[in-house]
């Protein structure tokens, strides 16, 4: 059994009785037991409920009225919450709380038959681009173990990568997919604002955040992702929008994922190459371009004015959503509470102060600051104005092209350790990626070279709900590109 | 000196849903701690508000029975501060874009004046649960099952100039949201509750002086003494040459006076902001149609009507409509009688005495509307006499049965009024022939006995004689003689 293999060769293994879903769930839990100590991708392995699960998968399987889902393993970030199984979320806060009810997320996958290995990594709370914010500790990039996956979803891309499970699901709130996944060597999709419920899923920025899926190759994002999204009444901001598309996609209904007649043009913003870190990453992005010529798609150069101001527009609305997103972690209700506190005042203080990280502080600091009396207007009101900008400049391009194509990241994965000392530098980590979240649009990384030894990402932007798209020409990428075929060196495992 | 007071209300109104504002959990009272409090009202992670739609349409029909402009794109913000009884560490209510704008009020008050107060707004919101310390050991308890019970905040304009003025306010709001059926309107459950704004001024002077908000209160009776301690209070402070300083007041009914509250976040900051977890509700105007043409008859509509029926009195009407399930009452017993001062009489007469003796709401009354339209019936066509029904009444409230008619009553207890000619004549004979001395008294023109005649009669008939038969043939008996 390759564990490296596509859901699509599992699925027929399963289906012709090759291996049972019990099999394939110990397959993969041993080989995250055996990497996890270097990769510490895993916060929780739940291997009894996975075992059970894939139990009952097998079962279904053998009375032939399962899903394309049923019995395929997978995880799921530490942020879904999961009945009866913990949730921390990376934090302290939570390193008592096992969840009451279920995410939509874990819900719906549950209920197509997947099975649940682990619950994994992340950055604390979901803030960060290293995975180095997560109170378990780093993850490690399965490249290259002196490196960060990126984050704040590391926990799921280092997973996928080292092949610990065959897919996982995320969140995408600057680009805590479309980073990992590009610092990883996979492929990740953060779909449309309001495709896949937040209902249950811890939150850190409400308006930005975004579940989405990791897999190795584009079919599997799609597979993955059928599973997870879809309109749910319990999400005032989900989105009543058909998944027809997704599902015909994942299904292999629309004669798998071909383009078809459809020309496509593609536009690159003129402002993200400005970006561009050096002559290799030039090189690399040209080829992807080639790639995609070859195979008659358009390209144009296209004006996103506003994208140099994306970064701070995002730190001020995700800052001022988290600072009182968090408030309810007061020690009073459940998770973590001080020792002996002496009075209300100390209570929420004390419990505060050591159940939270430090960028979990500062974020909810500047949050708080920029949505004081006197502040407000100078900072919130201002950034959601600039947000509206961003949103109408992406707009404007996608009167004339279909899509967008610019780099996931500025550079491959840094070192662990190398950017902890300047928060605002790791912040400009995120300048490719937190545009498209500002103006909630559907995006995918794929794998689409190395620079000494560590992958870089293609991100693909479409006009909202245009997933399948986006899909469809991630698919071609790939069908004409071998980087996502490419493992981690086993030496560095 | 002479001070004008000045007096705005904000009252907050639960609103009559079934489920909270912003989760499935039930809103009854009364029930045990935090046994309707769900993972949305308890704030744990991951967990969403999704709107409640009978919440927004009755604010709706408040606004539409007010005439207020409506929001038809409002929207919801955080208010943010910690305290424990505030599960999300925010509250989520209408900060920038209410639901109901401006709109306004008539009062008519005790003296005939008419006032007219200004509404500035109205905006949904949540409740916060309760912090209990009674029974607590020193420790405060935390009981969630309030927490997320919708509410509709009525803000008012500073219009009002007296104590006096603002109870009436207050009644007529109250009055108004139970006529809409959008509230029950139970006071000591706390269904509704109103904060004060108190300040004086020179009279002339156009600046409003500094005020005071007087929070929580939730009967007419403490919103006067609250109001009329602070006026006093204000005015020894500035006539005494100290100034006033703005602050929020608890009232203590039991020692009659306010005091400071203690504050819930030193910074008064609530960093107010758009709630990126619910859209801005949009209003089409086919709801706002629909809705109007649901409303039901308002109080100052029925008070009219009531008005013009034979024989009330504008008190009557006002009394008789104020309270909707009062009016009710009452309409439904002048459909079993067809008599309208009677009835009103004893609607407000024995069966509010009744109830105000037995702590008892009219939709409990222990004689039926139907029974007290029979019995006013019977009284009217001399089947009985007014003591007769009295005695009828008061063994129903007794032993209420709600399903006898008072026809079998008065037949199988033998209770109507003699009224047979030769019955009545063979007893008012007997009682003058027993009273001679009195019966001279009278034919000596001592004409005031004749009531003590009367009483012996109806004393021999145990009540059931008719008094004006009675007297009637007592004058001629007596007369004749």
């Amino acid at each position: 059994m390759d564990p490296f293999s596509s859901l699509e060769t599992l699925r027929s293994g399963l289906d012709s009785g090759e291996f049972s879903s019990v099999e394939l769930a110990k397959h993969y839990l041993a080989r995250i037991n055996k990497y996890n100590p270097q990769l510490n991708c895993f916060i929780t392995i739940p291997e009894a409920e996975a075992l059970q699960q894939a139990t009952k998968a097998d079962a279904l399987i053998a009375k032939g009225n399962s899903g394309v889902l049923c019995g395929l393993p997978m995880a799921l970030k530490d942020i879904f919450l999961t009945r009866g199984i913990l949730t921390t979320c990376g934090s302290r806060m939570l390193e008592n709380f096992i969840a009451p009810y279920n995410s939509t997320v874990a819900e719906k996958l549950a209920g197509s038959g997947m099975v649940c290995l682990g619950k994994t990594n992340m950055d604390e709370f979901a803030m960060g681009s290293s995975n180095e914010n997560s109170h378990y500790g780093a993850v490690r990039n399965p490249w290259n173990t002196e490196y960060v996956p990126g984050g704040s979803s590391g926990g799921s891309a280092a997973a996928v990568s080292a092949a610990l499970v065959p897919v996982a699901a995320g969140t995408d709130t600057g680009g805590s997919i479309r980073q990992p996944a590009a610092f990883c060597g996979i492929s990740g999709i953060k779909p449309t604002y309001g495709r896949v419920s937040r209902y249950g899923m811890v939150a850190f920025a409400s308006s930005l955040d975004q579940g989405g899926a990791f897999g190795r190759c584009v079919q599997d994002v799609a597979l993955l992702l059928s599973g997870m999204g879809g309109h749910d009444p319990r999400d005032s901001t989900s989105a009543d929008h058909d998944m027809q598309d997704i599902h015909a996609l994942a299904t292999g209904d629309d004669k798998g994922f071909t383009l078809g007649n459809k020309k496509i043009t593609i536009g690159l913003p003129k402002e993200y190459l400005e970006n561009l870190d050096g002559a290799q990453l030039q090189a690399v992005y040209e080829t992807a371009r080639n790639i995609f010529e070859t195979q008659g798609v358009q390209f144009r150069e296209v004006s996103l004015p506003h994208t140099s101001v994306a970064v701070p527009t995002y730190y001020v609305i995700a800052g001022a959503e988290a600072s009182t997103n968090l408030s309810r972690y007061d020690g009073v209700r459940y998770g973590y509470r001080c020792k002996d506190p002496q009075n209300l005042e100390d209570l929420y203080v004390r419990s505060r102060t050591e159940g939270f990280g430090d960028e979990v502080k500062r974020r909810i600091l500047t949050g708080t600051y920029t949505l004081s009396v006197g502040y407000y207007d100078a900072y919130y009101v201002k950034a959601q104005k600039v947000r509206r900008l961003i949103a109408n400049d992406f707009s404007e391009v996608f009167k004339d092209v279909d899509l967008l194509m610019t780099p996931t990241t500025p550079s491959h994965a840094f070192k662990l350790g190398q950017l902890t000392k300047d928060p605002v530098e790791m912040y400009q980590q995120d300048i490719f990626t937190t545009p498209a979240s500002l103006a909630g649009l559907p995006c995918l990384s794929v794998p689409c070279g190395t620079i000494n030894g560590l992958p870089l990402g293609l991100q693909l932007i479409a006009p909202h709900f245009e997933e399948a798209l986006l899909l469809k020409t991630g698919y071609l990428f790939q069908q004409h590109s071998d980087w996502h075929t490419q493992y981690p060196e086993p030496g560095a495992l | 000196m002479a001070w004008e007071v000045v007096i705005g209300l904000e009252i907050h109104v639960q609103l009559a849903t079934r489920s909270k504002i912003f989760s499935g959990a039930s809103t009854r009272f009364g029930e045990a701690p935090n046994t309707q409090a769900c993972a949305v009202d308890l704030a744990l992670p991951g967990v969403l508000p999704v709107l409640n739609e009978q919440a927004i349409s009755h604010a709706l029909t408040f606004g539409l029975a007010i005439g207020a402009e409506l929001g038809k794109r409002s929207s919801f913000d955080r208010k943010n501060y910690f305290y424990p009884d505030l599960p999300k560490g925010y509250q989520i209510t209408q900060f920038a874009h209410p639901i109901v704008g401006r709109g306004a009020i008539e009062l008519v008050l005790e003296d005939g004046e008419q006032l007219t107060v200004g509404i500035t707004r109205a905006h949904l919101e949540e409740d916060a649960g309760k912090s209990l310390h009674e029974n607590m050991h020193g420790l405060t308890g935390i009981d969630l099952n309030r927490a997320g019970t919708p509410l509709l905040e009525i803000v008012s304009e500073p219009d009002m100039r007296n104590a006096k003025q603002a109870v009436a306010y207050f009644q007529k709001i109250h009055a108004l949201v139970k006529y809409l059926r959008i509230c029950d309107g139970n006071l000591n459950e706390g269904s509704m509750r109103c904060d004060a704004n108190v300040s004086i001024r020179k009279p002339g002077e156009k600046k409003l002086g500094v005020r005071t908000e007087i929070k929580n209160l939730n009967s007419f009776r403490f919103l006067e003494k609250a109001i009329n301690f602070e006026i006093g209070r204000q005015t020894e402070v500035l006539e005494n040459g100290g100034s006033l300083q703005q602050a929020t007041l608890l009232y203590d009914a039991d020692k009659n006076e306010t005091r400071p509250m203690r504050s819930k976040e030193t910074s008064e900051d609530y960093r107010y902001f758009p709630d990126p977890d619910l859209l801005p509700v949009l209003i089409s105007q086919e709801i706002i149609d629909t809705l109007k043409s649901r409303l039901p008859e308002l109080p100052e509509a029925r008070r009219q009507r009531f008005e013009k029926m034979p024989g009330l009195s504008s008190y009557d009407a006002a009394r008789l409509s104020e309270d909707p399930d009062i009016a009710d009452y009452f309409e439904a017993v002048v459909e079993q009688s067809k008599l309208t001062k009677l009835s009103a009489n004893w609607v407000m007469g024995e069966l509010s005495a009744l109830l105000n003796r037995l702590d008892l709401p009219i939709e409990k009354a222990p004689v039926s509307a139907q029974q007290l339209g029979q019995l006013v019936a019977r009284i009217s066509d001399n089947t009985i006499s007014g003591n007769i029904a009295k005695q009828i009444f008061e063994d129903l409230a007794n032993n209420p049965n709600v399903a006898v008619h008072i026809d079998d009553i008065i037949e199988s207890q033998n209770l109507g009024q003699l009224n047979d000619k030769n019955a009545l004549n063979d007893i008012v004979e007997q009682v003058i022939d027993d009273n001679p001395v009195q019966a001279q008294q009278y034919r000596d023109g001592k004409i005031k006995i004749l009531a003590y005649l009367v009483g012996q009669v109806m004393k021999q008939s145990q009540g059931k004689a008719n008094p004006k038969e009675v007297s009637a043939l007592l004058l001629t008996k007596l007369g004749s003689l």
